[in-house]
């Protein structure tokens, strides 16, 4: 692509990464949460693959390492939900130690990022997977298009 | 009549994106068209299952500092956001497989790249 | 121990899930780690179903509700409708259940050794860990979404695993043709869905049978939902991706392909049943479901005859025999309403048409491990090119001699029993469908005595002289159902005192499915 697109890929992919992070880690006060923000990630990703070409991001990002991103994001969610068989679904674990905050009073308030227990975890589980997911689709598939050879474990 | 009309017309929308989907399923030869297809229907589905939520002069489901105390359905727009995850994976998987077969057999014709019959 | 049971639902759901993102990670370690944890896995959730069954025998229905306080509190105070995703495990659920464990371990110790030559075999194991997730989640679920979630994780990880082994050229046109028709199938069901929360503002099964009225817009939700099951368990006329999808995939997973098409057949019978139960006009859809049973089991055994190809063949079969099965709960469905029919003959009919599902799914899972043995040491499906493979695999021989008298219902093996049910209680519903199905049941035995004479009967052919017997974690693969099969055909009483007639009862007795979730609400 030419270097019109290169420099303002440059420039622009700061913002849609923190924007994809921005959504993924308040998913439970605004909308938003960890498909979408992942989502948005991702779109980065195919930004960066279509301003400098498949074989140059492969060079930098390779499939293994994203593999190794999904499955640990897998883990962690499921991890986070192995806790439901033995806690109790609305306690908060997050909040109520003062470390975190305060219980946020009962009634209309503006929500606080700390207020959702083990929901921004589990947000943040499931974005690191989608994450990767669609970063590896978009990665493996253009790559396969653009004429390399695919490489196999 | 024209007063209560207006809250069927995404049902209509719908029904008409569920007839043109299944038309190009069933009549498009070309095998990525017909993927594109699938992503009609599954549009025509989430597009159902938001409207179905909708509730007269309601607000949108977020409980801190509602103007109002009547909100849509929040569990329609769970539904959807689970079924466009799904839609989304499913048609990689589809375009993947077809990348697959343009390689072995060289058409994206459904007619030409056909080897199992019978 | 009781903890373990009480939790046992969700923990047979959990932890395919969980090994299934293990193993990359562990993958990359070892590789003999990496099977021993599949194995392990899938042996201690057999246990888990093994002991769970003897739980819902003893004590009935088994609630699960996911993240509450207490797990069977599935209606809280001050509420009337059940909240949260909730699992209700039954008979008829568990027993499907038994089918999923067993089917799974035995595809998974073959697959072993089968697939040592691909390589990826850690996405393998992957998807195959999540479609153990997928069938077993449809099979436990009381909701109707989380059906519709478990359906869609089932048929795209089947859909990948068929179309795995991509060196060679039909295997993607196989999973091409099986993941775009389940997801059709997956968007009906989405639409009827849809439709039933609209008018009763609830997803779960037994609160929507607690106030279904029969209305047109049920009406049309009932018919999408059966299009769509029928769709997905190869019934005739929406068969045609089943030949295609068995004959490609690895033999292993086509077992497992056959299983997950069972359990679309529960998800089918849980809503004729269960949901829509006593507000439906039953002559009517029994008369459907009939039907489709009886163009499933014709068709197919006509278009399996002239085959040349060993696992297509196979596969045509497997439409026919779901054409049974779909018959004898038919015609229960259609007696439904007269309680003295019912008696005398409906039940047996169910009886026949469950026990059916069980051996179906052992007897054809033997099948396709014995035809990927085969494909194995020859290289070929064509059974124009094999010939004379009895004298060096004996052990293959004898798997593929039980699987066929079954599959052809010769006593004393287990598809005499369930047939010979179907037969004396379809005579007494209708005598032209029972001679209809002995006649199919005839030309099954004539295709399967083809397909034996022309692979392992006459002379070694030259170039198969070097062939050896298939590797031991295939013979154990095929061994753990062909025991299973043995041990059905020695007391099949047993089988259907224990396991069939009260998952039969629990189709028919709808009460007690909404009770022991709406049991505690205060009207």
């Amino acid at each position: 692509m030419s270097k019109i697109v290169r420099t303002v890929a440059n420039f622009l992919i700061l913002f849609i990464f923190t924007y994809g992070l921005y959504v993924i880690m308040h998913g439970h006060v605004t909308p938003g949460g960890g498909f979408q923000g992942g989502a948005v990630f991702a779109s980065g990703i195919a930004l960066l693959i279509v301003a400098f070409g498949a074989k140059s991001v492969h060079r930098k990002l390779k499939e293994h390492q994203l593999s190794v991103l999904e499955s640990s994001g897998a883990l962690l969610f499921i991890a986070l939900a192995f806790a439901g068989i033995t806690t109790v679904f609305f306690y908060n674990a997050l909040v109520g130690s003062s470390f975190f905050g305060n219980i946020p009073p009962v009634g209309a308030n503006p929500g606080d990022i700390w207020t959702g227990g083990l929901i921004p975890l589990m947000n943040v589980a499931v974005g690191m997977k989608v994450i990767a997911g669609l970063g590896s689709i978009l990665l493996v598939m253009s790559l396969i298009t653009s004429g390399a050879t695919e490489v196999e474990e | 009549m024209i007063e209560g009309m207006t809250t069927y017309v995404p049902y209509l929308a719908v029904a008409l994106l569920v007839g043109i989907a299944f038309y190009i399923i069933m009549v498009q030869k070309n095998l990525i068209k017909l993927v594109m297809g699938i992503s009609v229907l599954a549009s025509a589905a989430n597009l159902f299952l938001i409207t179905l939520g909708y509730r007269a002069e309601g607000v949108a489901p977020i409980y801190t500092n509602a103007p109002i105390d009547t909100f849509v359905l929040p569990v329609p727009q769970a539904l959807t956001l689970t079924s466009i995850v799904i839609a989304v994976a499913t048609l990689a998987l589809m375009l993947s497989m077809v990348i697959r077969v343009y390689r072995h057999t060289g058409s994206i014709d459904s007619e030409q790249s056909r080897i199992m019959k019978g | 121990m009781s903890n373990l049971i009480l939790h046992s639902p969700i923990l047979i759901i959990a932890i395919p899930l969980l090994v299934a993102f293990l193993i990359p990670l562990v993958g990359r370690a070892s590789e003999k780690a990496r099977d021993t944890l599949v194995i392990a896995a899938l042996v201690f959730v057999e246990f888990l179903v093994i002991l769970l069954a003897r739980d819902v025998f003893v004590n009935g229905i088994h609630v699960y509700t996911l993240g509450a306080v207490n797990a069977t509190l599935a209606v809280p105070e001050q509420f009337i409708v059940p909240v949260r995703i909730i699992l209700e495990v039954d008979s008829m659920s568990i027993f499907m259940g038994l089918i999923t464990a067993t089917i799974s371990l035995a595809a998974v110790i073959y697959s072993i050794a089968f697939m040592k030559k691909e390589t990826g075999r850690n996405n393998f194991y992957t998807l195959l860990m999540l479609l153990v997730v997928g069938m077993f989640g449809m099979e436990f679920t009381g909701d109707m979404f989380n059906l519709f979630v478990f359906l869609e994780v089932a048929s795209i990880a089947g859909a990948s695993l068929a179309a795995f082994r991509i060196r060679f050229t039909d295997s993607a046109e196989g999973g091409l043709k099986y993941v775009v028709l389940s997801t059709i199938a997956g968007l009906i069901v989405l639409f009827a869905i849809g439709l039933l929360y609209a008018q009763y503002n609830a997803l779960n099964m037994a609160a929507i049978a607690n106030v279904i009225q029969y209305t047109a817009l049920d009406k049309i939700a009932l018919i999408l939902l059966i299009g769509a099951f029928v769709l997905k368990l190869g019934g005739v006329p929406l068969h045609m991706w089943t030949p295609d999808t068995y004959a490609v995939a690895p033999a292993g997973i086509t077992a497992m392909l056959v299983a997950a098409s069972q359990a679309s057949m529960y998800a089918l019978f849980r809503t004729c049943f269960t949901i829509y139960g006593g507000a439906l006009n039953m002559m009517t859809v029994g008369w459907i479901i009939i039907i489709l049973g009886i163009l499933s089991m014709f068709i197919g055994v006509t278009m399996a005859l002239p085959q040349t190809d060993v696992k297509r063949l196979m596969a045509y079969h497997a439409i026919s025999q779901s054409g049974y099965m779909l018959l004898g709960v038919g015609v229960g469905l259609a007696v439904l309403g007269n309680p003295e029919a019912l008696n005398t003959y409906g039940i047996t009919a169910m009886i026949g048409g469950i026990f059916h599902i069980m051996n179906h799914a052992l007897y054809k899972g033997l099948l396709f491990l014995t035809a990927g043995a085969m494909f194995y040491v020859t290289g070929t499906r064509d059974l124009n090119k094999m010939g004379g493979l009895a004298h060096k695999m004996k052990f293959t021989t004898v798997f593929f001699i039980i699987g066929a008298l079954s599959i052809a219902g010769i006593p004393p093996f287990n598809g005499f029993a369930s047939k010979i049910l179907i037969y004396e209680s379809v005579y007494q519903f209708s005598p032209i469908l029972s001679i209809i199905a002995m006649v199919v049941s005839i030309l099954t035995l004539a295709s399967f005595a083809k397909a034996y004479n022309s692979a392992f009967m006459g002379p070694e052919l030259p170039q198969y002289k070097n062939v050896r017997e298939v590797p031991k974690a295939m013979i154990a693969g095929m061994a753990v159902l062909a025991t299973v099969i043995v041990f059905f055909s020695l007391c099949p009483g047993l089988i259907i005192d224990w396991l069939v007639e009260p998952a039969a009862n629990a189709l028919v007795n709808q009460g007690s499915y909404i009770n022991a979730i709406m049991g505690a609400v205060v009207p």
